[in-house]
């Protein structure tokens, strides 16, 4: 804990838009004094994702989109006032566009991966007053369900939803459902993604999609290629985005890949091992 | 009404200020879009109030492309990016969108004018989002991670100047409303004119500091969500 952040939630320094733009500082490379050598042949050579369900909980996903290739669920949920969540066929489909891209870059990473859309935005009323309540019902069905990984390129900002958002995160956790999650771009706390039980992802610069660095001084504890990203989006289009939204997805497929290749690793053996392979900087990078 | 009074000399006076107030703000508004526009080199910029009563996107200020045809125009609030930007929290940079045609259709309807592509984020206030900002069509260049930053920074200043327009307006409307009934709406109109005429910026700063902190306590009270699943 020498880098502060003791309960994951409170920060004293000022937040800063997190992104990675000095590869030198980060942590990478072989773990210091750790008896057995991880590279990535062991972690995910030729796997493909297979038998690894994903659960993309966002706005939606477009599985007839070529860069998805389809998907084995689409649902929806709704909460009522009295806390009553209902859990049904989605037949919106994605309303942004935002989480068939997200699937996209999943898919281009763990191609024959399992991919389920639980949709949380929603179109019309009451789908702007920030994310909250449907945000967490979702996240609370992903990990009920055992879903190996969820990605969760969404946060919410209101601090009502933390006691709540705690406890279904860590319960996820204590199911080896592994939350991945997008950090703020912008200067204001975000949830789940601040808390220690997720992997949270910001941006680097690179284009490589596997090339991903560990940072030493949490809270962001990955970045990934998230900027000018190529990625699916409605209608079937390629478009390019940038944003942590694009980073975090490249994350959840490394993760996919790593748990297709060894099912049933508890999310800290899971990022131990993501640690352990994660990208070296400039010319050692062919080495990772 | 009945006879001017000394207490009707001073709401005046307060009304003044206030309407001055708006149109500064607007003014600074409209400065910030304006120099967003030129250091990203777009075609256009924009910023956009959330009404929530109407559960709609208005314009309030635009610089380039649509400046003289959208202020004050409404879209819903769940319209294509900068509709998912406002519910999510999170700025979208998306570029070289050629045929989806909900993408941002009822601008392009509005103004004429179809972005290829768009940069937005959103402006909160604490921890709400009221509003977010675009910038259309900056040069096509790879989009790299200082421009992600200045567009935060860019978003912070405006969410700042969006604030205080809609505050100004909002004290604007409880003076010219109804005379006092003694209900609900009286305390709120009492808090209103306290804020007013609270002249120095540095209290006045904490003095809206301290009723943001009051808004998150009411949120509070209503306590933290369970969730129960039916079973399907």
């Amino acid at each position: 804990m020498e880098d502060g952040e003791a309960d994951g939630t409170e920060a004293t320094e000022p937040l800063p838009a997190w992104s990675l733009d000095d590869p030198g500082r980060v942590a990478s490379g072989p773990l210091p004094d750790w008896p057995i050598a991880i590279d990535r042949e062991w972690a995910w050579g030729s796997s493909t994702g297979r038998g690894v369900r994903v659960c993309i909980v966002d706005s939606g996903v477009d599985g007839g989109h070529p860069l998805v290739g389809g998907v084995a669920d689409a649902l929806t949920v709704s909460v009522d006032p009295e806390g009553f969540a209902d859990v049904s066929t989605d037949t919106e489909g994605d309303v942004s566009g935002h989480g068939t891209a997200c699937a996209s870059v999943i898919r281009s990473i763990a191609p024959d991966c399992e991919i389920t859309s639980m949709r949380v935005l929603t179109r019309g009323k009451k789908g702007s007053r920030g994310m909250g309540v449907d945000l967490l019902a979702g996240i609370a069905w992903a990990a009920r369900e055992g879903f190996e990984l969820i990605n969760l390129s969404l946060a919410t900002t209101r601090r009502r939803f933390l006691e709540s958002l705690y406890e279904t995160v860590d319960a996820a956790y204590f199911k080896r459902t592994m939350i991945v999650a997008s950090a703020n771009n912008m200067p204001h706390p975000g949830y789940p993604w601040r808390f220690s039980s997720v992997i949270s992802v910001a941006s680097h610069e690179g284009t490589d999609p596997l090339q991903f660095f560990w940072n030493p001084r949490p809270p962001v504890e990955a970045f990934a290629p998230g900027l000018d990203v190529e990625v699916g989006w409605l209608g079937g289009e390629t478009i390019r985005a940038s944003g942590n939204s694009f980073a975090t997805p490249h994350i959840t497929g490394i993760a996919a890949l790593i748990l297709s290749k060894h099912p049933g690793l508890t999310p800290y053996e899971l990022k131990t091992i993501m640690r352990a392979t994660a990208s070296v900087p400039a010319t050692t990078e062919a080495a990772a | 009404m009945s006879e001017p009074s000394e207490g009707d000399g001073e709401r005046a006076a307060l009304a003044t200020g206030i309407l001055a107030g708006a149109e500064g703000h607007e003014a600074l508004l409209r400065s910030i879009v304006e120099v967003a526009r030129s250091i990203f080199e777009a075609k256009a910029a924009s910023v956009m109030l959330f009404d929530a009563e109407a559960d709609e996107l208005v314009f309030e200020a635009v610089v380039g492309e649509g400046e003289d045809t959208l202020v004050g125009q409404r879209i819903p609030s769940d319209t294509g990016i900068a509709g998912f930007v406002l519910a999510s929290g999170e700025p979208l940079v998306i570029e070289d969108v050629n045929t989806d045609p909900r993408f941002a259709r009822d601008v392009a309807e509005r103004s004429g004018y179809v972005p290829n592509g768009l940069m937005v984020v959103p402006l909160m206030r604490g921890e709400m989002a009221i509003g977010v900002l675009s910038v259309l069509d900056r040069p096509r260049e790879r989009f790299s991670s200082a421009e992600m930053h200045l567009l935060a920074q860019f978003g912070t200043q405006a969410a700042i100047a969006l604030d205080l327009l809609d505050r100004s307006r909002r004290a604007q409307g409880v003076l010219e409303g109804d005379e006092p009934d003694g209900g609900e709406d009286d305390e709120l109109a009492g808090l209103a004119r306290a804020l007013g005429q609270i002249e120095d910026p540095g209290r006045r700063r904490a003095a809206l500091d301290l009723v943001d902190g009051l808004v998150t306590l009411l949120g509070e009270l209503q306590g933290p969500p369970t969730i129960r699943f039916r079973e399907r």
